[in-house]
């Protein structure tokens, strides 16, 4: 037996704790999100407007349908009527995305974070899984509520949708996806802005006021942009049928992919360099 | 001897660390260790830069230059850094809206603490019973606790505490005082800034002494405390020109004080009574004067304090 095999080695003795992971930090995140008010009120929001105007939509639409053209006919769409909502759901989606980094710095609980979890991948990431995690489930549950009500509510008076057509399903969980998305942007937009305010009034322009300055644009250039737009590329996923102005749904779709892992590689940066 | 802990200890190791905001540096070429086993006093007047320093240490901000290690990593590198480093940096950075409880399983869960740890630091620092309150609800001394909670929740060898004793009634800093001696005696590192000299000097065993960023003193407390404890001697003579020149002849320092009297530095009463009677100087009163430890303090960073009060004309 030589000396050396007795010889302990200081220094590579293992910690008494395995080191923390990505699945602690989202384990972290999620019961942020579930532990203060904002969240569940920010969800019943998008609920009641998602499912809400979706059936108010429907009803009052499908009352409509026996006076209407052939060619107004041509272009009846109950998926659409019943997905309504969603529209004006984003709004509180995307909000829920920003609030739940921007009440971080108000509140400065962003240093403690930082300090629990220093690796800012690691930190942004676990909220962009849990908020597009969550805003998917909710936006689900709020799509296929609003559309078992919303067909139910038409059913009787015009054709309905369900979900043995094509492109029926693809489209309901196509509106889980876009929300997911818009709640990704918000994440984003609120970690490159750090206060709510300024978040919520540049994701409002991104989706409504922009895409409607658009149209004062000369009619070809207004085209193209409202095809490449990411918000509305985005939308076609959440669209049955399709129409030759506009991106198929996966492309749209992956056209909002696109600008939404740009802005948040941007706000992956910031929050590395930044003092906090 | 303190037993050591199983991990062993870790240093903090700063190297020529340096923080610039604009045209202000806030952090200028700190170099120094904190030590395992041994309370470690931070000390400046406010604006000094020791909350600067620590969120260097934490790396929330990025040094300017220089850098600073804990057990020879960068704190972003830690692979788990609530179990190698605790800190309380501002008490009130907390999301008002949640219990406390919640506030310590969402810390714990990040770094894959177990759930049973956060009834037990609650239980360390008295708040078993507000667990299930709101933080917004709670007093600065509670926040303080629950602040200092947070910090041993994954029972590092590194302790971190920004000014704990604010907001703490007397009971409160008697406690804390009472924790930072035990946990530096378990062999734990532990850094601890206050702008009260009065406070570190029962507190810390070694002193820190910053001012406008710069380093002014790094030495164990009795060491500080010997050297700035230095005695001034008042003396009353009606001849005070002469002895004035006497003394200074003698190698001590001279000082103008109140009232026609002089304030000696450097030598002892009894050597300036003979040197008097040498020089057939007739005194009138030779009394030593202590000076108290803020007033050491003071005078050592008063060319480096930013804000302060002018002196009332006399």
């Amino acid at each position: 037996m030589t000396a050396a095999s007795n010889v302990d080695t200081p220094g590579v003795a293992k910690p008494g704790y395995r080191p923390a992971s990505f699945t602690d930090a989202l384990h972290s995140e999620w019961t942020k999100a579930r532990t203060v008010p904002s969240t569940r009120w920010t969800l019943i929001t998008a609920a009641i407007l998602g499912i809400g105007i979706g059936v108010l939509v429907s009803g009052l639409t499908a009352h409509q349908y026996a006076r209407d053209t052939a060619s107004a006919r041509s272009l009846w769409d109950p998926t659409a009527l019943s997905g309504a909502g969603l529209v004006i759901a984003q709004l509180a989606i995307g909000v829920l995305g920003i609030v739940i980094i921007t009440s971080e710095y108000a509140t400065g609980a962003i240093r403690t974070s930082l300090a629990a979890v220093p690796r800012r991948g690691r930190f942004l990431g676990a909220k962009a899984v849990m908020i597009a995690g969550l805003a998917f489930i909710a936006a689900e549950i709020i799509t296929f509520a609003a559309f078992f009500i919303g067909q139910a509510l038409i059913s009787g008076h015009a054709p309905t949708a369900s979900l043995s057509q094509p492109g029926v399903l693809r489209a309901l969980i196509g509106y889980g996806l876009y929300e997911a998305l818009i709640a990704l942007l918000g994440l984003a937009l609120g970690a490159l802005l750090r206060h709510a305010a300024a978040a919520i009034a540049v994701l409002v322009a991104i989706i409504f006021i922009l895409p409607a300055i658009a149209g004062a644009l000369p009619s070809s250039m207004e085209h193209t942009v409202e095809k490449f737009w990411p918000t509305q590329a985005g939308q076609q996923v959440t669209v049955v049928g399709s129409t030759s102005n506009e991106l198929p749904a996966w492309a749209g779709f992956g056209v909002l992919c696109l600008f939404v892992a740009i802005v948040l590689t941007a706000a992956f940066v910031a929050l590395s360099r930044r003092d906090t | 001897m303190p037993t050591p802990l199983p991990t062993g200890g870790q240093t903090i190791e700063a190297r020529g660390l340096t923080k610039q905001y604009g045209a202000k540096r806030a952090v200028d070429g700190l170099s120094f260790d904190v030590k395992p086993g041994q309370v470690t006093g931070f000390i400046g007047p406010n604006g000094a830069g020791k909350t600067t320093t620590m969120r260097l240490i934490l790396g929330l901000d990025h040094p300017s230059g220089g850098g600073v290690a804990v057990g020879g990593k960068p704190y972003r590198q830690l692979p788990a850094p609530m179990r190698e480093v605790g800190a309380l940096l501002d008490a009130r950075a907390i999301h008002p809206s949640r219990s406390a409880y919640h506030h310590l399983l969402i810390l714990a869960q990040s770094n894959g603490i177990p759930r049973r740890r956060v009834g037990e630091v609650l239980g360390i620092v008295g708040l078993e019973d507000a667990a299930a309150r709101r933080v917004g609800g709670f007093s600065l001394g509670m926040g303080q606790r629950l602040g200092i909670a947070a910090a041993l929740l994954g029972d590092p060898a590194v302790l971190m505490f920004d000014e704990p004793v604010n907001g703490l009634d007397p009971e409160g800093i008697v406690w804390i005082r009472k924790l930072m001696r035990s946990l530096a005696a378990e062999g734990r590192t532990v850094f601890v800034s206050s702008h009260l000299m009065s406070e570190m000097s029962v507190t810390a065993d070694h002193l820190i002494v910053i001012g406008q960023g710069k380093l002014l003193r790094d030495e164990g407390t009795s060491e500080f405390v010997q050297s700035s404890l230095e005695r001034w001697v008042r003396v009353r003579s009606p001849q005070l020109a002469e002895l004035t020149t006497q003394l200074q002849k003698a190698g001590a320092r001279v000082r103008p004080g109140t009232d026609q009297s002089i304030e000696v530095g450097g030598l002892d009463s009894p050597a300036i009574g003979d040197l008097a009677a040498a020089s057939g100087v007739t005194l009138h009163e030779l009394a030593t004067e202590h000076a108290s430890l803020e007033d050491a303090f003071m005078d050592l960073t008063h060319d480096s304090t930013d804000y302060r009060a002018s002196e009332p004309a006399a």
